[in-house]
């Protein structure tokens, strides 16, 4: 009876979203105020209903009600509370109905924080986000609906992939999910614009922290996902180009290029028709996203051929929401302009070099991971694009974005020189490249490595001296904690997601380029070396999890110093096998430490003490997570800005005054 | 300069970054491509001699061999018609299992033999690779056409030859 209710109350949120689709958009049009009116207790109601049924789907979940198809499926009665919370979104249903939820979230939010907007902008806005949940809720409804029943009930539940269970699982789908649906605000914001046919300053100040809000969840979403697969599947790989994280990967490029778009529009007034294109592109890839990982594509394509209704529906959607959008885009885009002009040697033009770069890299993504799948399903030849192709192609377009990063931080907006550009990076320039030189000296790395190394540096120099030269721009005597106060947090935020990103790029260049590996066979008490270290098997025994049995290795991590030899760790792989599907699992061991990881994992039992292992050391690892978060912090910074947070809370006076200052801060 | 001219140099620089990229996709895409074939093709004489492709089917029950250092194996791949010996040289993933579907990377030698670098198994709840039990369904219908090849040939008059 209650998945019923759950079903139902999906039902109510469809034919309330269907309302929330029409009725405010066309009262905007039409002037009727009752039905633009509408927009907002509308959103309440598809949060609500959508919570509630998304509510059943995890207590169903929780109870082990395994009459429910999608349940059984996914859980199993040994399986812990909170995986079987977390099975939820396990499955192509639930991942969809996860994904309804965020939409539904982020257009209650929209609802509670737009008192500024006019009544038309809300309308609309809040229109196209209920046409979205349509789309998705008819898509659940109609061909893949988490509340269909097995009858009889089956006794126990097929189990949870073993690679799900866990914490991963637990916070990257949501906040992968958070992401993605977040870029519908931008979306619909985009599609508002172009149907009011005018876009501002307001319009780009108060998208922005959205924006901003989304692609902090989509970088910490891909984050986690990739230090899951990290210590997850065993192996100590971390990024491997596979359609799954490409499909969230593409969202994220163009995402960037949104932001950084934005800030020119907010400040400038220039790029207008070029962030609503964006703006459509992003949320696009996030479709298409969740379509390509959600739908069976990817397993194979003939899936479609099996329940053609899902694939239909799916190319149906996807072409009238991204061809309409780029039908109104055709159409009321000239209206929009372009904005404000500025010359070949400009910030606002080297933002649009990041923009076409970053934008181009995403289409070569895109490329490599769709056109497999177009080759199969038009039966011409079965072929995998590899990480090979897709290192060929990102690394030499990303190099012209990561240097371009240090220059355009100088730019004057509007106009700049090149000479007084070159006089203000010369030390810098010549600041990286020794610092280049000098490391990949000390560490003895390939010549790509040396030109990473020197590119991080070049960035993290080039920021910090901006940050001097900005502190410097006060008059003389006022304390350095005021200075500190008085920069305004978005520059902050820039400033701390680029040196995250200069860390990135250390960490992923000195794994790339000096990380070890050996697969040997282990008897017990045997010992091998790797990297200057130590390591010896000192115990096998066998450990029961709670639906698992696993074998354990204990291995003796040491190194020789001059005082003798120290004992690193004590590490202690295993090998799992899940009862319920009779699965094997490798569970690697990691000790990490800030310039390197030391990584074992057990292969399979050469006999009963004898083990084939594979130990691998990969130096600044941590460098990559450290770099990602501190790109997710600076995008949290940027949307904590003042400025976004004044304008919704103060009085108009304050407002002003508000402004005053920030165009003295400006202007300075 | 004036408007126009900037114009025309913004198109011109947005063309340069499709054309570089255009030039980077297809260079890798030349070099970096991964072709599959069966067993059968590849016995056949169809696949590349020095390039790495895929290859994929089902492991023969019994028939991986461990050698004498515990982390070089070999095993036997069929799709039912045609089987290939396969060596590897590190882990084998935890989804390998003989019997199973597997889709293995690497070059085949001059004796017929695949040398792997690496050996797939997708990490999702399904077994059979797809690329693996296509192998299979291939192999099966050649096999089902020339079963009914035979039946055919067995009930005309033969001529002797």
């Amino acid at each position: 009876m209650i998945p019923e209710l759950g079903n139902f109350s999906l039902m109510l949120a469809l034919s309330l979203a269907l309302a929330q689709g029409v009725l405010p958009i066309a009262g905007s049009f039409t002037g009727n105020r009752r039905w633009m009116d509408l927009a907002r207790p509308l959103a309440a109601g598809i949060m609500l209903f959508v919570t509630f049924s998304f509510g059943v789907l995890v207590y169903s979940f929780v109870v082990n009600d395994f009459s429910v198809a999608y349940v059984e499926a996914n859980s199993n009665s040994t399986l812990p509370l909170y995986y079987r919370v977390a099975g939820t979104w396990g499955g192509h249903e639930g991942s969809l109905l996860l994904w309804v939820q965020m939409l539904s979230l982020w257009m209650f939010a929209v609802a509670l924080f737009s008192r500024q907007l006019s009544r038309e902008t809300v309308a609309r806005v809040l229109g196209v986000m209920g046409l979205i949940g349509v789309g998705l809720m008819a898509f659940m409804l109609f061909t893949s609906n988490p509340f269909d029943r097995l009858l009889p009930a089956a006794p126990d539940g097929h189990d949870l992939n073993p690679l799900l269970q866990d914490f991963g699982m637990i916070i990257h789908p949501p906040l992968l999910y958070m992401g993605y649906v977040g870029f519908s605000v931008a979306f619909s914001f985009a599609l508002a614009a172009l149907m009011g046919g005018q876009l501002d300053a307001t319009w780009a100040r108060w998208s922005r922290p959205w924006t901003l809000m989304a692609w902090v969840f989509l970088t910490l979403g891909i984050f986690v996902g990739s230090f899951w697969a990290y210590y997850e599947l065993g192996w100590g790989g971390w990024w491997f180009w596979d359609a799954v994280e490409n499909a969230s990967f593409m969202p994220w490029l163009v995402g960037t290029a949104l932001i950084h778009s934005l800030a020119v529009t907010e400040k400038r007034g220039s790029f207008k028709n070029w962030t609503v294109l964006l703006a459509i592109i992003t949320f696009s890839l996030s479709l298409l996203g969740t379509f390509l990982v959600r739908s069976g594509v990817l397993t194979s394509v003939h899936a479609f051929a099996t329940d053609p209704r899902r694939g239909l529906f799916i190319l149906i959607f996807l072409a009238i929401v991204i061809g309409g959008a780029l039908t109104l885009y055709a159409w009321r885009a000239p209206k929009v302009g372009l904005g404000g002009r500025f010359s070949l040697f400009s910030r606002e033009s080297m933002l649009l070099v990041n923009n076409v770069l970053l934008l181009t890299t995403a289409g070569t993504v895109l490329l490599g991971t769709l056109y497999p799948l177009f080759l199969d399903a038009l039966g011409l030849a079965k072929i995998s694009v590899g990480p090979p192709y897709f290192e060929a192609v990102f690394v030499p377009l990303m190099l012209p974005v990561l240097f371009l990063m240090a220059p355009a931080m100088f730019m004057r907006w509007k106009h700049s020189s090149l000479t007084e550009i070159v006089k203000r990076l010369r030390w810098v320039a010549l600041g990286s490249v020794l610092t280049g030189l000098l490391l990949s000296l000390a560490l003895a790395t390939s010549v790509m490595a040396a030109a990473g190394l020197t590119l991080a540096a070049w960035i993290m120099l080039a920021t910090l001296s901006h940050v001097a030269q900005r502190l410097q721009h006060f008059p003389a005597g006022t304390p350095v904690l005021n200075r500190l106060r008085s920069v305004p947090r978005s520059y902050w935020g820039m400033v701390i997601a680029h040196l995250g990103l200069a860390v990135f790029v250390i960490g992923v260049t000195l794994v790339k380029g000096l990380e070890s590996s050996s697969d040997v066979s282990m008897h017990l008490g045997d010992t091998t070396s790797i990297a200057g270290y130590e390591v010896r098997l000192t115990d096998l025994t066998e450990v029961k999890g709670p639906n698992y049995v696993a074998a354990q290795g204990t291995f003796v991590v040491s190194q020789a110093t001059v005082s003798g030899v120290k004992v690193i760790a004590v590490l202690k792989p295993e090998k799992r096998v899940f009862t319920v599907q009779q699965m094997p699992m490798t569970d690697a061991a990691i000790d990490r430490g800030l310039f390197r990881d030391i990584y074992i994992s057990l292969g399979d039992a050469i006999s009963d003490d004898t083990w084939a292992v594979r130990v691998q050391c990969k130096p600044f690892v941590s460098w990559i997570w450290g770099g990602s978060i501190l790109i997710a912090l600076g995008g949290l910074l940027a949307l904590l800005d003042r400025r976004y947070r004044l304008a919704t809370q103060k009085s108009p006076q304050a407002v002003a005054q508000s402004v005053t200052v920030a165009s003295v801060i400006v202007v300075e | 300069m004036k408007p126009r001219h900037k114009r025309l140099a913004l198109i011109l620089g947005g063309l340069a970054a499709l054309g570089l990229a255009a030039v980077l996709v297809l260079s890798a895409f030349q070099k970096n491509l991964v072709f599959f074939f069966t067993p059968t093709q590849i016995l056949a004489g169809e696949a590349p001699q020095n390039r790495s492709f895929r290859m994929g089917g089902m492991v023969v029950k019994n028939s991986l061999v461990r050698q004498a250092d515990g982390v070089t194996m070999s095993f036997l791949v069929t799709d039912t018609v045609q089987t290939l010996r396969v060596n590897y040289h590190g882990m084998l993933p935890d989804l390998f299992k003989e019997g199973k579907g597997v889709v293995t990377q690497g070059k085949l030698d001059q004796n017929h033999l695949f040398v792997a670098d690496e050996v797939l198994a997708k990490h999702d709840e399904n077994y059979m690779p797809p690329d693996a039990a296509y192998a299979l369904k291939k192999a099966g219908e050649a096999k089902q056409a020339a079963a009914a090849k035979a039946t055919r040939i067995s009930y005309t008059p033969q001529s002797a030859p």
